[in-house]
């Protein structure tokens, strides 16, 4: 029982790892302002160019630069349209992930011709598990043998990386002037005009952090999780974390949680492919795999407490007053 | 000696409209200087360019004999200029402390500038008398302290010269009164204060020099001492004014309509309309005065149905209104009902619609519009066309988008649309505001002749002047509350003004503190 | 402001046409990056989307499904709601015609099965856009995010009752067993060859001519009825509709029955049309890519027609591109409906602010 839980634990930190990436992404985008369904098309951009980068240069980490260039650049395209031209965040967004889930083929196809695929990565293009000192020493010591041997150790970097991103992003957001500044432009973008802040900069500079954190999610996918891109690998990725991010709060613990939970969840419906549970039958998959959205919608409708988003968000910034 | 301030040849154009022309100003260091004007004269924009919102087409600005470029908020900042928004810059959510160091943190990490705003803020807080709790959440500020945050903001960056922009109009006279202490001190200290407003009383009571604005032109400047409410009065609008209406006695018959007891409460819980009576009968003006923003909005809302009642009931056409029983916003037009309200922007109209369009707005199931399946737009153009020529609506075009007539042309059509009716009762709320001069007076002989055809009419406005011009009873509106009711005859603002305040009938003392908070 | 100085043609015509151009600009340069002449490209769309009469077929076939959606898209977005769910409604509008359809095909005829698929496509679009809509309305939830979530949620519900319910005994295959022919919807080929008629065998049916009737209504019932009236106000001005009475709640949704009912006739044309059995994923983005035929189209009947077949054309071409150029893959269409997506609508102030500019400066000069 206790080795199924490490197991599955172990799972949750796998399949989170992207998760909590794409929804701090959107943690900085939205509480700037900016509503950003264009997670998904971010991590898809950055799972290719990442993928594509590391086939051709043998690098890995030559492949996530590519992709989080890719990522960055995508954001840079929504905060055209939503910062510098006040265009509708829900449109763009929508346009970006159709761009990218036509585009990351297209290019594939041409580049690799292997039917929207890229070469499997093996060796040095890929990010490989980091075993912890004295894991193999320690395995057999009871429970926290497993605990340090299995579930902490025997991770790639991106996954330290993106739970590092959360004491990160608390102390950015809530501790620096940058943090200030972007928590007030989520609020009252004209109180910080008014202060003598570029609120498109301030937005602009959330954007980036935005795409570099999606492009770290996608070159995960691609380079860690997986080896290579496949045709819409991010899979919905980047609409569950703005679930995770929504059901967190906008905040960055809680959104952490969130982000554990869903992917607890996917690791549970793994798990629970085929079994039978006594005296309920067998659970199926699919109804675990859409608690997520269903906890989401429930969570927005309030029936599970209330989520109230950054007051501005959404709301292109107009220099006029009302 | 320079002046603290001096604004060379300031013009300004958006599109057609040239908003401010050739504007000229000097403002020695130290005074209080007014600037007054009507709605739409070109205040507001002139601050704006002044405090880097806007860029000046042409002309420039020195302050303290120097030329300055301002681009941008930060230039106008670095320059010593601070500004008080009519409506606050604050972030809501963020503490006074926060909103304060916003922009000038004073490094990359909060921690040191925090520390540091906080010795800084006690230090001006005992300097100028502007006590406040530096922890206390914004949004859980009254109003009064609220705007004191946005002083302590100006003067924590060091502003020498600051612009207050209708500083009073949300604030109930005792606030403001306090206000007005508070910018005196800081004249003591050698603070140069711009006020923009278009209240005589303010003018008259605190500014050493003031200079008057009229259609996007700085048409006079004059010492304080020296010049008269009237004369004021009469530069702002170009001709003299007109503060009566002709109108003969009113002659009240049955009650149309009476509430009790109304009460209604926000999203938030707040009670914002709290246990309000009322009568209106046939045939007569009933005035609301009050301070912006003391429950008027709310009760036209309450009683034209557009937000239910939470406690007490209205008796309107034979018919009992209550929490248990309301009516909405239709059917109290078919009880004969007519609203006018506040805002015809936000509320009276669709901007995007064409006029015919927008000129059937609450009356669109009317039969008169309607076939059995489809809207009838012949019969919705005919009679658009029919009240543009009757009411003087230009261009009588009722093609034309909403958004591209003018205010008065736009009230217009609204008063058109719901006088029109023939209701029994009407709401009306502000007439006038954004309105010009000409057809202000068109608009008040309107209310009076539905008066006299035996209506009853419940008129809010903001302007004591027209208030006590056109209403034959006035009842006076304090925090959401009903605190006075007297024959217009016995009305002047000075027993009004102390209504308003809810000081009539209670000390001065100790209402500082409660204020409109609550 | 000073719109009045804007001719009418500027914006009804030359602003839509030079952001969809710009589209295709960029699309040409991807073609270009990829070392294929855009042009020449161009050339085998245009043939293969309108070229040959089965060509044009198929164009006004994925056009149908675009017709649906994009409606849907537009009847949301005319209230102020963005449905950007079109995707699970389709889905769900499938399986109501799915189960009319293999509950009925062995004992009814054509003419009562088919007003009965409508009505089923219809209902279970509706209660998919109903949901959101009341939760919208009612709850204070973002349609967005309910309508995101609810794509997902109808697409694990569709892959489990297909798999365990309603897939063909002893088959891998997740799909139902092929409906009885009383239960196909008449191609229009067909329809046409007793008059005379030749077109050419191709996927089009009487969807097609469904879908122009629904543009019919929505035109009817935006523009000239009451209920478009509040519809229309409840869009453009939220405060101004309940001043008016109009029960803001009820209008919001009863707009996402009908967005979704829409919807859910791309049932119709996939599942009863062309695949006469109940499969999983055959709404293939058409859901999405609504939003941008809604979108070019200006959120108009006739303006989503026009764009439904502009973007019927770009599927059915880009098919006959991939073939001639292999380099090429099909894709290219997803990334100019992206394109399309961002000019014409993210991008839609860039170039308007301007070419309004110029106008008015032209007339105030």
């Amino acid at each position: 029982m206790f080795e199924t839980l490490i197991l599955m634990l172990d799972a949750t930190m796998r399949v989170s790892t992207p998760l909590i990436l794409a929804a701090l992404a959107g943690l900085y985008s939205e509480r700037a302002g900016i509503v950003d369904i264009g997670l998904e098309g971010k991590i898809l951009g950055s799972a290719f160019a990442a993928a594509a980068g590391a086939a051709v240069f043998g690098s890995a980490w030559i492949g996530l630069c590519l992709g989080i260039l890719a990522s960055v650049s995508l954001a840079m395209i929504h905060g055209f349209a939503c910062i510098t031209h006040r265009g509708d965040h829900i449109v763009s967004g929508v346009a970006i992930n159709t761009i990218v889930a036509g585009l990351t083929v297209t290019l594939s196809m041409y580049w690799f011709g292997m039917g929207g695929q890229t070469p499997a990565l093996s060796g040095d293009a890929r990010f490989l598990d980091i075993t912890f000192p004295f894991a193999d020493a320690l395995q057999d010591v009871p429970v926290i043998g497993a605990i340090y041997s299995n579930l902490l150790s025997g991770h790639n970097i991106l996954v330290y990386l993106a739970f590092a991103m959360v004491p990160l992003t608390y102390w950015v957001v809530y501790k620096t002037r940058f943090g200030l500044r972007l928590r007030a432009v989520g609020e009252n973008p004209h109180a910080v005009d008014t202060a003598g802040i570029s609120v498109a900069f301030i937005r602009y500079r959330a954007l980036i952090v935005c795409g570099i954190l999606c492009g770290l999610a996608g070159a995960y996918l691609s380079t860690a999780h997986n080896a290579g891109f496949l045709k819409d690998m991010s899979a919905g990725k980047g609409y569950m974390a703005l679930a995770a991010l929504i059901f967190g709060k906008w905040r960055p613990v809680p959104v952490l949680l969130a982000c554990l939970l869903f992917g607890f969840l996917d690791a549970v419906a793994v798990r629970m492919q085929g079994v039978e549970i006594p005296g309920i039958g067998q659970v199926p998959v699919q109804a675990i795999e859409v608690l997520p959205y269903v906890l989401t919608v429930l969570l927005l409708a309030g029936f599970i407490g209330k989520a109230v988003g950054p007051k501005a968000i959404g709301r292109p910034y107009v220099k006029e007053r009302a | 000696m320079p002046y603290a301030i001096e604004l060379r040849d300031i013009s300004k154009r958006f599109g057609a409209v040239q908003a401010n022309k050739d504007i000229c100003l000097q403002v020695p260091a130290g005074t209080i200087h007014g600037i007054i004007g009507e709605n739409g004269a070109g205040k507001s924009t002139l601050m704006s360019i002044i405090y880097g919102f806007y860029e000046a087409d042409t002309g420039h600005i020195e302050v303290d004999g120097k030329r300055v470029e301002i681009r941008n908020s930060q230039d106008a900042i670095t320059a010593g200029i601070g500004m008080v928004h009519q409506h606050f810059m604050l972030v809501d959510t963020f503490s006074v402390l926060e909103n304060v160091i916003l922009g000038a943190e004073g490094g990359a990490l909060l921690k040191g500038g925090v520390a540091a705003a906080r010795v800084e803020l006690q230090r001006l807080a005992n300097e100028y008398s502007l006590d406040i709790d530096v922890d206390a959440i914004v949004e859980e500020l009254p109003v009064g302290l609220q705007q004191r945050v946005e002083i302590l903001k100006a003067l924590y960056r060091g502003a020498r010269i600051l612009i207050l922009d209708e500083p009073t109009g949300v604030l109930t006279p005792q606030e403001a009164d306090h206000l007005f202490r508070i910018l005196k001190a800081l004249k003591d200290q050698g603070v140069t204060i711009l006020l923009i407003t278009h209240k005589l009383r303010e003018i008259m009571a605190s500014t050493d020099n003031v200079s008057v604005m009229r259609q996007g032109e700085m048409v006079a400047h004059r010492e304080t001492a020296h010049t008269s409410k009237e004369e004021l009065a009469e530069l702002m609008v170009g001709k003299k004014v007109r503060l009566t209406v002709d109108k003969d006695d009113a002659k009240p018959q049955d009650v149309l309509l009476s509430a009790q007891n109304l009460s209604q409460f926000d999203s938030q819980g707040v009670k914002r309309l709290k246990n309000v009576s009322l009568t209106l009968r046939a045939g007569e003006i009933l005035g609301i005065a009050g301070v912006s923003g003391n429950g008027q909005s709310e009760l036209l809302n309450v009683l034209s149905g557009i937000t239910p009642m939470d406690e007490g009931e209205i008796h309107f056409a034979g018919q009992v209104i209550n929490a248990k029983s309301p009516r909405d916003a239709a059917q109290m037009r078919d009880l004969k009902m007519a609203h006018v309200p506040e805002d015809r922007h936000k509320m009276g109209l669709v901007t995007g619609f064409e006029a015919y369009e927008a000129a059937v707005l609450g009356y669109h199931n009317s039969l008169a519009y309607n076939g059995k399946i489809l809207m009838n737009r012949k019969a919705m153009l005919d009679e658009c066309n029919e009240r543009m020529a009757a009411w003087d609506v230009r261009p009588p075009n009722p093609h034309l988008k909403t958004a591209n007539f003018s205010g008065g042309n736009q009230q217009k059509i609204v008063i058109a649309r719901e006088v029109e009716q023939n209701p029994e009762v009407l709401l009306i709320g502000q007439p006038t505001r954004g309105v010009d001069i000409g057809a202000i007076e068109n608009i008040h002989e309107q209310i009076v002749k539905l008066r006299d055809a035996g209506k009853g009419i419940l008129l809010v406005s903001v302007e004591l002047d027209e208030i006590m011009a056109l209403s034959d009873r006035i009842v006076v509106m304090f925090d959401g509350a009903v605190v006075g009711e007297l024959d217009a005859k016995d009305a002047d603002e000075r027993t009004l003004g102390l209504m308003m305040a809810n000081a009539h009938n209670k000390e001065q003392e100790g209402e500082e503190q409660e204020g409109v908070s609550a | 402001m000073s719109q009045a100085k804007v001719p009418a043609w500027v914006n009804l015509a030359l602003i839509p046409f030079l952001n969809v151009f710009l589209a295709f600009l960029v699309s040409g340069l991807v073609i270009l990056a990829i070392g294929e002449n855009p042009l020449e490209a161009a050339g085998y769309l245009i043939y293969g989307a309108f070229g040959y009469d089965e060509g044009i077929g198929y164009t006004l076939y994925y056009a149908t499904n675009l017709i649906f959606t994009g409606l849907a898209v537009s009847v949301a977005f005319k209230g102020g709601l963005f449905n950007i769910g079109g995707e699970g409604q389709a889905y769900i509008g499938g399986l109501g015609v799915g189960l009319i359809c293999l509950s009925l095909d062995n004992t009814m005829p054509l003419y009562v099965i088919a007003p009965l698929a409508i009505l089923g496509a219809a209902a279970f679009g509706a209660a998919w856009g109903y949901i959101p809509g009341y939760l919208q309305a009612r709850r204070g939830s973002h349609i967005v995010i309910t309508t995101i979530m609810f794509n997902f949620i109808a697409s694990s519900l569709m892959v489990y009752l297909i798999v365990n319910w309603l897939k063909e005994d002893g088959r891998m295959a997740p799909n139902s067993r092929t409906f009885e022919e009383n239960a196909w919807l008449p191609y229009l080929h067909e329809v046409l060859s007793p008059l005379g008629i030749d077109i050419g065998s191709s996927p089009l049916n009487l969807a097609f001519i469904w879908a122009l009737l629904c543009c019919v209504f929505v035109w009817g019932l935006i523009w000239h009825t009451r209920w478009g009236y509040q519809l229309r106000t409840l869009g453009t001005n939220p405060t101004a509709a309940r001043y008016a009475g109009i029960d803001t709640a009820k209008v919001t949704i009863w707009a996402m029955l009908i967005s979704g009912g829409l919807a859910g006739f791309v049932g119709l044309n996939e599942i009863m049309g062309v695949n006469h059995s109940l499969l999983l994923n055959f709404t293939a983005g058409y859901g999405f890519a609504g939003i941008a035929v809604a979108l070019m189209g200006r959120n108009h009947p006739i303006g989503i027609i026009l764009a439904a077949i502009l973007f019927g054309a770009l599927y059915q071409g880009g098919a006959e591109l991939a073939f001639e150029i292999p380099s090429i893959t099909p894709e290219i269409v997803v990334v100019i409906q992206g394109l399309v997506i961002l000019f014409s609508g993210a991008l839609e102030h860039m170039l308007k602010d301007r070419i309004e500019g110029f106008f008015i400066r032209k007339a105030v000069a």
